[in-house]
């Protein structure tokens, strides 16, 4: 009798953030660069938070600069840091 | 985990399986226009506990029949019914299996009912000399890969297409076991074959394309373009002299089926 075949693992598809559950994905802009590739960011809801880049896109050495439009990946169980995943052109 | 089975254990599964052999041939034999799968079912299932041993299916994860008997389209699964008549010309796939002193044993085999066109005879013989290649690789040191692709190889060279939803699988003293095992795939790729490892191959091959769908009985799978499928398997051995079919008698040569 044939198996059923189990589904492979499943495979990320581009642009779903890093794949750490639960974030909560918002729009940010850059306002200044700290140290430890950490940046202060304002959210469009006018909060400030501190976030980092996300090790995706510190292996891709994605450059980030004051002003720019990126997309912030925050822990609902601390909501004053986040995870920059993505960052606008 | 793949488990990996001592000579004694094999032998064991070589008594299972020759049973196996011995219900399907008989069924093989059975078989001719306006039989009924019922008749298929109720034959394997008395054969099987007058000789002390179980009907592997029955009863898996609530499958109602003893004999999967799948029909032209129908690929794997297909239910015994006695509304349910083989015609002439018609390909019929009987899946069987045994468990006997803890050990199971797993084949299948497509046959024509009568006279069939020859665009199924060349489907039926196509399947069943991919499961021979496939066995041809079950040998130590060669890779789960080795064996798919000898699989695939063949039958996509003659252009039919390997059902992708359904995989052979280890076998020993539950009917399922590690690892799965795919009728598609690369060769040297996968785990390595190891003396002991006991494989249940079954190359499900359509006509067509190789989507299927499952019916709303929950078992019975066909091709989702109505093109027909053949289904062949045998369980084998890893050993050190190369692959045992265990689920026909040793002293037997020439085609697996």
């Amino acid at each position: 009798m044939a198996r059923q075949r189990r589904p492979e693992p499943e495979k990320k598809k581009p642009g779903e953030g890093s794949g750490k559950e639960d974030a909560i994905e918002v729009m940010a802009t850059v306002v200044e660069p700290l140290p430890n590739a950490m940046f202060r960011v304002e959210l469009e809801n006018k909060h400030q938070v501190l976030a980092h880049i996300s090790g995706k896109m510190r292996k891709n050495f994605i450059r980030i600069l004051p002003g720019d439009r990126v997309a912030v990946e925050l822990s609902p169980y601390d909501l004053t840091r986040g995870r920059i995943v993505y960052r606008y052109k | 985990m793949v488990i990996c089975k001592s000579t004694a254990e094999l032998e064991k599964m070589h008594r299972a399986g020759l049973l196996v052999w011995e219900v399907l041939e008989k069924m093989r034999a059975m078989v001719r226009p306006g039989l009924s799968t019922k008749e298929l079912d109720e034959f394997a299932e008395t054969y099987t506990t007058e000789r002390r041993a179980k009907p592997a299916f029955k009863g898996y994860r609530g499958y109602p029949g003893s004999v999967c008997t799948s029909i032209n389209d129908e690929v794997v699964h297909g239910i015994p019914s006695a509304s349910r008549k083989v015609r002439e010309g018609d390909i019929l796939s009987m899946d069987f299996g045994v468990v006997m002193d803890g050990y199971y044993g797993d084949a299948a085999l497509t046959v024509p009912v009568g006279k069939i066109a020859p665009e199924r005879e060349k489907l039926l013989r196509v399947t069943r000399e991919s499961l021979e290649r496939a066995i041809e690789k079950v040998r130590a040191g060669n890779r789960l890969g080795d064996v798919s692709a000898a699989v695939q190889h063949w039958v996509e060279k003659n252009g039919y297409s390997v059902v992708r939803e359904f995989v052979g699988h280890g076998i020993g003293t539950k009917m399922h076991e590690d690892p799965q095992l795919p009728n598609y795939g690369s060769p040297g790729q996968g785990a390595r074959l190891q003396e002991g490892m006991v494989l249940a191959i079954e190359p499900m091959v359509n006509s067509g394309s190789p989507a299927v769908k499952v019916l709303d009985d929950d078992w019975t799978a066909v091709t989702a373009d109505g093109s027909d499928s053949a289904h062949f398997e045998h369980t084998v051995a890893v050993t050190a002299n190369g692959p045992w079919i265990l689920t026909r008698p040793r002293e037997a040569t020439g085609p697996v089926w």
